[in-house]
């Protein structure tokens, strides 16, 4: 049973081991918990799960797979909140039934509908399922639906006839969830890389001592503080399609300009051409060519341009193809100039991955970046990262 | 160890809580914490400590925070400069190993609780360069050949905001628990604990308005319980009137004494925002 649990577990993501398995095996030998189902729930998800994110997943698993293991032991005899008995109503009762009921007044009788009701609905769903015959002492121990489902009115702790695993109380914290500034740092963090570069300002203790040691006499020695020594340099679409993406190109910003010491960034319209510019209420006045910038920004620069990269296909091939301005070489020349010159670049598209193979202009940069494009997910991101910060050959 | 943790007269824990607690306790495994800023992760060991009657250890983790330093530091500087000076310590090097917490708890008389704050401030390696040590509870001094090794396993209480991931290996040897933002009733409990002979109303009336802010969309940094309280206590050090907060005129969303629950100008400013609309709408 427990194995099975663990078997489940796995396949839904959880990355429990037979370590994690043992300590809870051992915890049960202690007599760590009281017999109550709640707290070996209790027990097995401070066990298995060692993430926020994953404990709706377990929830469901432990759901699954014990589904009708505890009704057996007969929990469900203890009292049914009232509010929850209404929804429930509501979910399986018609509307002219509850009429009907509702006329008759009476709180048993609703009960009782309820009861033979939820008998049809399990008779229909799983015929011969073994809880008919067991479940007949208490209403609704058939457990053939699924209480997520149903609103439940107020959270309540403690009743037992709602298994706590069931509200999926953590249901919001699956890895859904939105993409805040915080999180992008975190996954930023992955291109820190600590050098040591600069003026010789702090005490090297151990090779003073190994110095002094070999010398004789005392021999300090002095080396460069330790700092982030990831260089980032970031293209931004701005306007037009980008204007839906705002607020997590913001986001993503805000996290990057705190994270990276040497960060540079400037800013583009749909596709990158011969010039760029810093500030976007000045952007017809102030331009500064990309020639510059590809030879003031050593090779070492990471770039990253954020774009959605859906425009129409001439802008990218075409000379002349831009939709604000006459260019002379095409914007494909461009990205080709940006791709050659640096070995680290990556795309960041706001754009649903599913989306991309739609648009042709995402397919032409796809193409030109090497598929080096992400997704602005978490996980895009952490993939983006990891590509960056590979050592290039 | 047939002790069982069920908060204190200072701490609610919920029944999830209370099976972690125990469960780390009773196997001596490291318990780790996670939870928003401001859910009690910290206070936990506190509280854990003073269940069970014994000594917490503190090991607050800073960015620059080595784990080497957790067991002992070696301050060779001092020796050298000893060394010069002509000083007879010199000649015996374990007067110049300083003790780290880990050392302090393994060696403790009695039983203690030991606390490592904050773990995800450290650097990435920081946890990883840990496990032998709170795996084993032992660890070896190199400058003198000696092994440390606790008598018997403490009590350890790691605490996380999720600033970094912590590496697999590290979080299989833990019990996790997520402190999850407390619902209105336990958050009643709460306030009692914290508050016993404040009015009923007040609470109450509190509460609506302390989680009406939480809900409002675009908060930089939503109240937490620890805000809560603090905001509760200035309310009755002001002796604040119950109408004030009972007055549900949406012009005046901004509730009284906001400097407690809000934390960010920019929050403050959304709300102000809020109620200007609301003030708007109504004429």
């Amino acid at each position: 049973m427990l194995l099975n649990f663990l078997d489940e577990l796995r396949s839904a993501g959880i990355r429990a081991s037979l370590k994690e398995h043992l300590t809870l095996l051992e915890a049960l030998d202690s007599d760590v918990i009281e017999r109550r189902p709640e707290d070996f729930y209790y027990l097995a998800r401070a066990t298995y799960v060692k993430d926020e994110g994953l404990l709706d997943r377990f929830d469901q698993v432990f759901h699954k797979v014990f589904n009708g293991v505890f009704s057996e032991l007969g929990e469900e005899q203890a009292s049914i909140p009232e509010e929850w008995l209404r929804a429930v109503t509501e979910k399986f009762l018609t509307e002219e039934e509850r009429a009907k009921i509702e006329e008759l007044g009476d709180w048993d009788e609703i009960m009782e509908t309820l009861k033979k009701r939820l008998e049809e609905q399990e008779g229909r769903h799983e015929g011969g399922n073994k809880w008919i015959g067991t479940g007949g002492t208490s209403p609704f121990g058939h457990s053939g639906y699924n209480p997520a489902g149903v609103r439940i009115g107020g959270e309540s702790r403690d009743r037992r006839a709602i298994k706590v695993w069931e509200k999926r109380e953590f249901a919001n914290l699956d890895s859904t969830r939105d993409l805040g500034t915080r999180n992008i740092k975190v996954a930023l963090r992955r291109l820190r890389r600590f050098a040591r570069e600069g003026a010789a300002d702090e005490l090297d203790l151990d090779a003073t001592i190994r110095g002094t040691a070999k010398q004789g006499w005392l021999d300090i020695r002095m080396r460069p503080e330790r700092h982030n020594a990831v260089k980032l340099l970031l293209f931004l679409d701005v306007g037009g399609s980008m204007d839906d993406h705002v607020k997590v190109t913001e986001e993503l910003f805000s996290a990057a300009t705190s994270e990276f010491k040497n960060m540079e960034f400037y800013y583009f319209h749909n596709c990158l051409y011969e010039s760029v510019w810093k500030d976007n209420s000045r952007r017809w006045s102030e331009r500064i060519p990309t020639w510059d910038l590809l030879h003031k920004y050593g090779h070492d620069y990471k770039i990253i341009f954020v774009g959605d990269a859906a425009m129409s296909p001439y802008e990218i091939a075409w000379e002349g193809g831009s939709v604000e301005h006459m260019n002379e070489e095409t914007g494909e020349t461009w990205l080709k100039r940006v791709v050659d010159t640096y070995p680290a670049v990556a795309w960041l598209n706001p754009k649903a991955q599913r989306t991309w193979q739609y648009t042709q202009s995402t397919q032409m940069i796809r193409q030109i970046m090497g598929d080096r494009m992400y997704p602005l997910t978490l996980d895009g991101l952490d993939d983006a990262m990891r590509a960056l910060s590979r050592k290039q050959g | 160890m047939t002790q069982r943790f069920s908060g204190t007269e200072n701490y609610v824990a919920t029944d999830d809580l209370k099976v972690a607690v125990n469960a780390a306790v009773t196997l001596r495994r490291p318990l780790l914490v996670k939870g928003e800023p401001g859910t009690g992760k910290t206070v936990l060991a506190h509280e854990i400590a003073k269940a069970i009657d014994a000594p917490l250890i503190e090991w607050g983790v800073k960015s620059t925070t080595k784990a080497q330093q957790g067991l002992y530091e070696y301050d060779a500087v001092a020796r050298l400069r000893d060394g010069q000076l002509g000083d007879e310590r010199v000649h015996d090097i374990s007067n110049y190993i300083r003790k780290g917490k880990l050392w302090e708890a393994f060696t403790s008389p009695q039983l203690p609780v030991l606390l490592i704050d904050e773990i995800d401030k450290a650097d990435i390696e920081f946890p990883n360069d840990l496990l032998q040590e709170l795996d084993r509870m032992e660890f070896d001094v190199y400058e003198t050949g000696e092994r440390v090794a606790a008598k018997e396993r403490p009590i350890v209480v790691i605490t996380s905001n999720n600033e970094k991931e912590l590496p697999d290996a590290f979080l299989r040897r833990c019990f996790f628990h997520y402190i999850k933002f407390p619902d209105g009733d336990t958050m009643r409990e709460i306030i009692d604990v914290h508050f016993p002979d404040i009015q009923k109303r007040l609470v109450s009336e509190a509460l609506e308005m302390f989680y009406k802010i939480r809900e409002v969309p675009g908060l930089k940094k939503k109240p937490s319980t620890s805000e809560l309280l603090d905001w509760l206590k200035l309310l009755l050090v002001e002796d604040m009137p119950l109408e004030v907060l009972q007055n549900k005129d949406p012009s005046k969303a901004i509730p009284p004494l906001h400097g407690a629950l809000l934390k960010n100008e920019a929050d403050v400013m959304l709300l102000e925002r809020l109620a200007f609309m609301a003030r708007r709408e109504n004429r």
